[in-house]
């Protein structure tokens, strides 16, 4: 399904499908690495389609990846790194974008369908409740009631 | 001269559409039977000459005819016979006549089965079919001739992209297109019962199978889809909210919530707006998702507004159709009559929620694929939208559905007793509970959203085999008779069971992704790494020969326990006429889990590998092919339930009892 982006790579010969994340890449401190390894997910490789830089084989993903490293060694916070980023890049550069005015619709939208939908139903509900509590029968209506099932032992209900 | 002939087939599919669209619609409106009667006929000719022309697209193929632009540009006289068939539809032109062969198709079955419909209705559904025909022949015709000739014709063509050479990519797009094209049905369906004015529990179980055999084809479209990626890409993922698996996934979603209010709608003649609003989403986001894929507007905004011709046409097809359709259903909604009044707490209210939620996830994605196209061409800003957006949205609008899912299809119809099914359920909501537990403590340190999904996932499966269960067994009951009731239960009430444990058996799949391991390294001939419990050793590797490529591989030897247990062969391949190379991961699997192996360069001797254990990831699809399979199921009972209900109108001798 990511053929597309497979296909452009090859239509503009982007990228060389060898590898994302190089073996010389990888931090000695595991746990250094493994931050290394979320942050990436959460980039995105610039010249690629959708891919973050975790994934692709481009040659600025692997710059992006060593930048990364580079931050986390010289002992950078994540937050430090990516505001480190977005200066440089734009926000462009992360996949998942900031709250903000420019992204209201896109991170409220889903929510405020699921509460506006949810309002709306519980509305109907509402309203369709009401015919439950059913209004008692006119006095015509019991007389042609009693009329129709020839009988008089029904009361008033 | 076949192509000629193919050509002129399609040209004459175009005035047969465009006649079976006019004259029955005028029929419809004038109520003259024999001008909707054209209907079926047109249909059947539609049908005919459109299966001409694609196989005379396929003779070219097969025979490697060079003069034909088509086939030069995506085959080559040595690629194996499969690969010829499915060049056919590997390209745009192709895939749209795809498109339109499985719509034409579609529309001579419902001709054929659709007798029993009132005479309306079965006119202007047919019409409507025949009106996406004729827009999407003329797209083809107009913007995307598959039948152009070449003068003079090369000698050799350019081959087919070897990432899709592929068994699992040459069925795909066939398995998708079914899937989208048969949302068709439901959109025609629907545009009848607007124009015709008459909307009732019959409509819906006329809709129901077509619906539902479109959902089984895209959910195994959507599952073949990802598994391709899985294995052939080479980035061991298997789903990565790319806006081209979007684009599949949102008819999905609103065609899930379709079948669902069908349900209310044929027992208890409620939601009818709802589900005729459904039925038009459905396939305006299966022409939606045409549209992403076909028109480059998803590369860039620019990249669309190079090359417009065809972006436009098909632009011009949504704005005409969806525009349309809802333009309809804002005006003539309101003529057709609410019915079925139920409690919240009730069948028919879970069902409410389940597309409230359906519609909210659906909504998510859409707005997360379209949004950066947005604001680019508003602002010109330019955001990225991906997957940690995706699961921040998506996953907290899904979980919950899968929580209130085995509760809904516990409670009764009308009115629900939420008390009383929660008793009934808590014996498989506490093992759903003990199983969560269970998980997390046994692997303390790990994950901690993963055991949830599988708290989750087990609850489905009990909840669904539960639902079976409460059916047949009744107070005092002997094993023996409940087994008998069970087998007796319909086959629509299994299906749904299966399909929900399906939907189960997917969501453990998805959450075990969270223990796999992943190691990336060099590897020198000789040296092993252990994974898991495996042993996994380089032996070797080297350059070989295929049929229509080279490649470079790396030999593994995987031993668990000092056995061996397989070989796992990745390579890197270079297909003839073509100049990058293509990886070919290897998998070896093990009970329901994969070891995954992909080697990138060979320098020096030395590998750079990327090796992979993932438990019980075969889950995942596996959950997707129980989910189809218990959609046909439920397809074989309607079936049989229209054929009796056709039968019961005749006349019948009843015995006396």
């Amino acid at each position: 399904m990511r053929q597309l982006c497979v296909v452009l790579c090859f239509v503009f010969a982007l990228a060389t499908p060898s590898f994302a994340v190089q073996p010389d890449e990888i931090l000695p401190d595991p746990k250094q690495e493994q931050r290394a390894r979320a942050l990436s997910a959460e980039l995105r490789c610039l010249v690629c389609q959708n891919q973050s830089i975790d994934d692709s084989d481009a040659q600025l993903a692997r710059d992006l990846r060593l930048i990364v490293r580079e931050r986390i060694k010289a002992g950078d916070s994540d937050s430090q790194i990516i505001t480190f980023l977005v200066d440089r890049y734009g926000e462009f550069v992360l996949l998942k974008p900031r709250f903000g005015w420019h992204t209201l619709i896109l991170w409220a939208g889903p929510f405020a369908i699921l509460l506006i939908g949810g309002f709306v139903i519980w509305r109907q509900a509402q309203r369709k409740a009401l015919p439950a509590v059913e209004k008692p029968l006119s006095p015509e209506e019991q007389a042609a009631l009693q009329r129709a099932l020839g009988s008089d032992n029904i009361t008033k209900m | 001269m076949t192509v000629e002939f193919g050509h002129y087939a399609l040209v004459l599919a175009l005035a047969v559409s465009l006649v079976g669209t006019i004259v029955p619609l005028w029929g419809v409106s004038t109520h003259d039977g024999a001008l909707m009667r054209m209907a079926r006929p047109a249909a059947f000719v539609l049908m005919l000459l459109v299966a001409l022309s694609y196989a005379a697209l396929t003779k070219a193929y097969l025979e490697s005819d060079f003069s034909v632009l088509n086939v030069i540009e995506n085959s080559h006289s040595a690629k194996p016979l499969m690969y010829k068939i499915s060049g056919v539809w590997s390209n745009h032109e192709g895939s749209m006549m795809l498109w339109v062969l499985i719509l034409a198709l579609f529309s001579g079955l419902l001709a054929w089965f659709g007798r029993g419909m009132p005479q309306r209705l079965f006119a202007a559904v047919l019409a409507v079919q025949s009106s996406i025909a004729s827009a999407f022949i003329l797209f083809l015709l107009v913007a995307s001739n598959p039948f152009t000739r070449v003068m003079p014709a090369p000698m050799e063509g350019r081959g087919l992209n070897p990432l899709l050479q592929d068994p699992g990519l040459a069925i795909h797009p066939p398995l998708l297109y079914v899937g989208y094209v048969g949302c068709s049905v439901a959109f025609s369906f629907a545009i009848g019962a607007l124009l015709t004015g008459r909307i009732d529990a019959a409509w819906a179980r006329f809709v129901r199978p077509w619906t539902l055999v479109a959902w089984c084809f895209l959910t195994l479209g959507i599952a073949m889809g990802s598994y391709w990626a899985y294995y052939e890409l080479g980035w061991g993922g298997w789903w990565f909210w790319d806006p081209v698996e979007n684009a599949s996934l949102m008819p999905w979603l609103i065609a899930t919530a379709l079948i669902h209010s069908t349900v209310v709608m044929e027992k208890r003649d409620a939601l009818k707006v709802w589900t005729i609003l459904l039925s038009i989403l459905t396939f305006s986001l299966s022409l939606i998702g045409t549209f992403l894929v076909r028109s480059g507007v998803l590369t860039s905004v620019h990249a669309f507004a190079v090359d417009p011709e065809r972006g436009l046409f098909i632009l011009g097809i949504l704005v005409f159709f969806i525009g349309g359709s809802l333009t309809l259903f804002a005006w003539r909604a309101n003529v057709l009559k609410q019915g079925g009044i139920f409690a919240p707490v009730s069948r028919e209210g879970a069902l409410v929620i389940n597309n409230l939620l359906l519609a909210a996830a659906a909504a998510a994605v859409f707005i997360g694929t379209l949004y950066p196209l947005a604001l680019e061409a508003l602002t010109g800003a330019k955001i990225s939208v991906g997957a940690p957006f995706f699961d921040a949205t998506f996953i907290p609008l899904m979980l919950p559905l899968g929580f209130i899912l085995p509760f809904g299809q516990a409670l009764a119809w009308k009115r629900g007793d939420l008390l009383g099914v929660a008793q009934r359920l808590s014996f498989a909501l506490a093992l759903s509970i003990v199983a969560m537990i269970a998980v997390y403590a046994f692997t303390w340190g790990g994950p901690v959203l993963a055991p949830l999904g599988i708290g989750v996932g087990v609850w489905l499966i009990l909840g669904s085999a539960a639902d079976i269960g409460m059916r047949a067994k009744g107070r005092g009951v002997p094993a023996s008779v409940a087994l008998k009731r069970a087998l007796g239960l319909p086959l629509s009430i299994w299906g749904s069971a299966l399909a929900h444990i399906g939907v189960g058996v997917s969501v453990i799949g998805i959450a075990c992704t969270a223990w796999g391991i992943e190691k990336i390294i060099e590897m020198k001939p000789g040296e092993s790494v252990r994974l898991s419990h495996y042993e996994i050793r380089l032996e070797g590797g080297g350059i070989r020969n295929g049929p229509d490529y080279r490649e470079t591989f790396a030999r593994f030897v995987v031993r668990e326990k000092d056995r061996v247990v397989g070989v796992l062969e990745p390579g890197k391949r270079i297909f003839t006429g073509r100049t990058m190379p293509t990886s070919e991961a290897a998998l070896l699997t093990q009970g329901l889990g994969q070891l995954y192996a992909s080697v990138g360069d060979m320098t020096d001797g030395k590998f750079s590998a990327r090796l992979y254990w993932k438990p019980w990831v075969l889950l995942i699809w596996l959950g997707a092919v129980v989910m189809a399979a218990g959609g046909f199921l439920s397809v074989l009972d309607r079936r049989a339930r229209i054929a009796a209900a056709v039968k019961a109108r005749l006349p019948r001798i009843v015995p006396a009892e």
